[in-house]
């Protein structure tokens, strides 16, 4: 059994506890979810009326389940440590921003730069994601049910994003060491950036990825994309262009 | 940094509710612009033949009805007129071009907002709650609407750079973002007899996009045209006769959000302008592609 699904049991055990944005406000919210002991036994939140406010549940460091109970604004569930925070609905920019650890689940679309500057962890959008998905991603792992924008991925360094409808303009541009999955078309791809040989390797690891985001999908079907490298240093032969 | 926000609405039953149902998302974007706010209404259409002016006075005591009486002698043509806030609006058969150079010529400090059939513009410095209930907006009936909330960044905080700005026969712009080559292009449509206010901006897209549909392209043609002629970062908000459009720059990076139910369609900045509505919660919801003209309503 995966440890999301032993936690996810634990805490249906127990009752959920229901905090109404809308009488406590972010802050208030926030800090009630900030003072919980790692072992707290007040394992799973539902935050009623979040009403597209900013930064909802940012910053946790406890192993508990935070449901959002509609659609998020700007930031949610940033930083993350640890917690899993399923978003029924639609989430703002910069959807776990900086994320070190945990699940971040998305049941609608994303606006842009979702999973940016990610550390680890795994981000699930059901729907779409916009512009600049995964933007500097650090060891985060980002699977999209549907399609990503443009500039997505950009400076990515490490972890993985998948993407199981089309990718956008640019994809990868000046990627490091993250691999990128995509089943539908991509756009164009951004400099630096090259479609790879998909190994054994690569659809064991796609095929890990997808079970743990619940999504369906043929790893098969997917092509892979990376870094060519020469972007790594300055190459003297490149000296004139500048 | 601005707010924009517009609301059409599909099902007509909710149009005796647009100011009613606006006023909340236009005040959740306070905080993105608290400079100033403006709005466009499309209610009350003209009858044919008429044309509704808005316009504005900086004294709130201003004598508007003297105004339609001399307005109406010299044009002998049927004037009317209804006083709101610091503007009004002015219904006349009379041909545009004559009223506008009469109101040029006798009172330069009256600026024209807007004008068309259906379009009401009314904009004003200060918390966008205070302009909205200085306008009574709260009760408007209307088949949809456009607003902004300003924050400065390019230009002076007068009501004259208060968004929307009219860009022809019932059409009108709200801007969130800010253009690079507005002096130039500026310079280049005063040459082609396009007159300014103001040192705005969002100016020069409105009067860009006067000076396309002057020369016959369609609204979709005009913004078209825009993404390739203005540089800079965009979320464009159109409103039209029976609809409205949004566009952003290819770039894409100022906020933007659109949110669709079998009632309304909503476009903001921030979807928690949009969360007020009531089916917000089930609503389709997603982030506009960039250079992609989106547009409800209209032809």
């Amino acid at each position: 059994m995966a440890p999301r699904d032993a936690l996810a049991r634990k805490s249906n055990e127990q009752h959920m506890i229901e905090i109404d944005l809308e009488k406590e406000g972010v802050r208030g919210v926030n800090s009630r979810l900030h003072t919980l002991a790692k072992d707290t036994n007040q394992r799973h939140w539902l935050i009623k009326n979040p009403m597209g406010q900013h930064a909802i549940a940012c910053g946790l460091d406890a192993p508990i389940i935070v449901e959002v109970g509609g659609h998020a604004g700007f930031y949610c569930g940033g930083m993350n440590k640890e917690a899993e925070i399923l978003i029924h609905g639609h989430a703002g920019p910069g959807v776990a921003e900086n994320m070190m650890s945990g699940i971040v689940r998305v049941d609608g679309n994303a606006s842009q730069s979702a999973g940016a500057t990610g550390n680890g962890g795994l981000l699930v959008i059901k729907g779409d994601a916009a512009s600049r998905c995964g933007i500097s991603m650090k060891g985060i792992d980002i699977v999209v049910g549907g399609s990503v924008g443009h500039m997505s991925a950009f400076m990515a360094q490490r972890g993985h994003l998948v993407v199981c409808g089309d990718a956008g303009e640019a994809l990868g541009d000046s990627i490091y060491e993250a691999r990128l999955y995509v089943r539908g078309k991509v756009d164009s791809l951004g400099a630096d950036c090259i479609e790879k040989k998909m190994t054994d390797h690569h659809l064991a690891k796609l095929a890990r990825l997808l079970d743990k985001a619940e999504i369906k999908a043929n790893p098969k079907d997917f092509r892979r994309f990376g870094s060519a490298r020469k972007l790594y240093n300055f190459n003297i032969d490149h000296a004139d262009a500048y | 940094m601005c707010g924009i926000v517009g609301l059409y609405l599909k099902n007509p039953k909710l149009q005796p509710k647009l100011g009613q149902l606006f006023k909340p998302m236009l005040i959740e974007m306070t905080s993105r612009g608290p400079d100033s706010a403006g709005v466009a209404i499309y209610r009350n259409p003209a009858k044919k033949g008429f044309t509704k002016f808005s316009l504005a006075h900086d004294d709130a005591k201003f004598g508007w009805k003297k105004l339609a009486a001399a307005l109406k002698s010299a044009t002998k043509k049927q004037v009317s007129v209804q006083q709101i806030g610091n503007h009004a609006i002015v219904t006349t058969n009379a041909k545009e071009e004559a009223v506008t150079a009469w109101l040029k010529a006798h009172h330069p400090e009256v600026r024209v907002v807007g004008s068309g059939q259906a379009i009401e513009i009314f904009k004003e410095t200060g918390l966008p709650e205070k302009v909205y209930e200085k306008f009574d907006l709260g009760k408007a009936k209307g088949s949809h609407i456009i607003g902004h909330t300003r924050m400065a960044t390019e230009s002076a905080v007068t009501t004259a750079g208060s968004h929307p700005f009219a860009t022809g026969a019932d059409l009108c712009l709200v801007h969130n973002g800010s253009l690079s080559n507005h002096n130039r292009l500026r310079e280049n449509l005063k040459r082609e007899g396009l007159e300014f206010q103001t040192e705005n901006d969002t100016e020069v897209a409105a009067a860009y996009m006067t000076w396309k549909l002057r020369q016959g392209s369609s609204l979709k043609e005009t913004l078209e045209a825009g993404i390739k002629d203005l540089d800079g970062f965009y979320t464009f908000c159109v409103g039209t006769h029976d609809g409205f459009a949004v566009v952003r720059d290819p770039i894409a990076c100022k906020h933007a959000i659109l949110a669709e139910t079998d009632d309304w369609v909503a476009m903001a900045t921030e979807f928690r302008a949009i969360a007020h509505l009531p089916g917000a919660d089930k609503a389709k919801i997603w982030e506009p592609a960039p250079q992609t003209i989106y547009n409800w309503g209209g032809h």
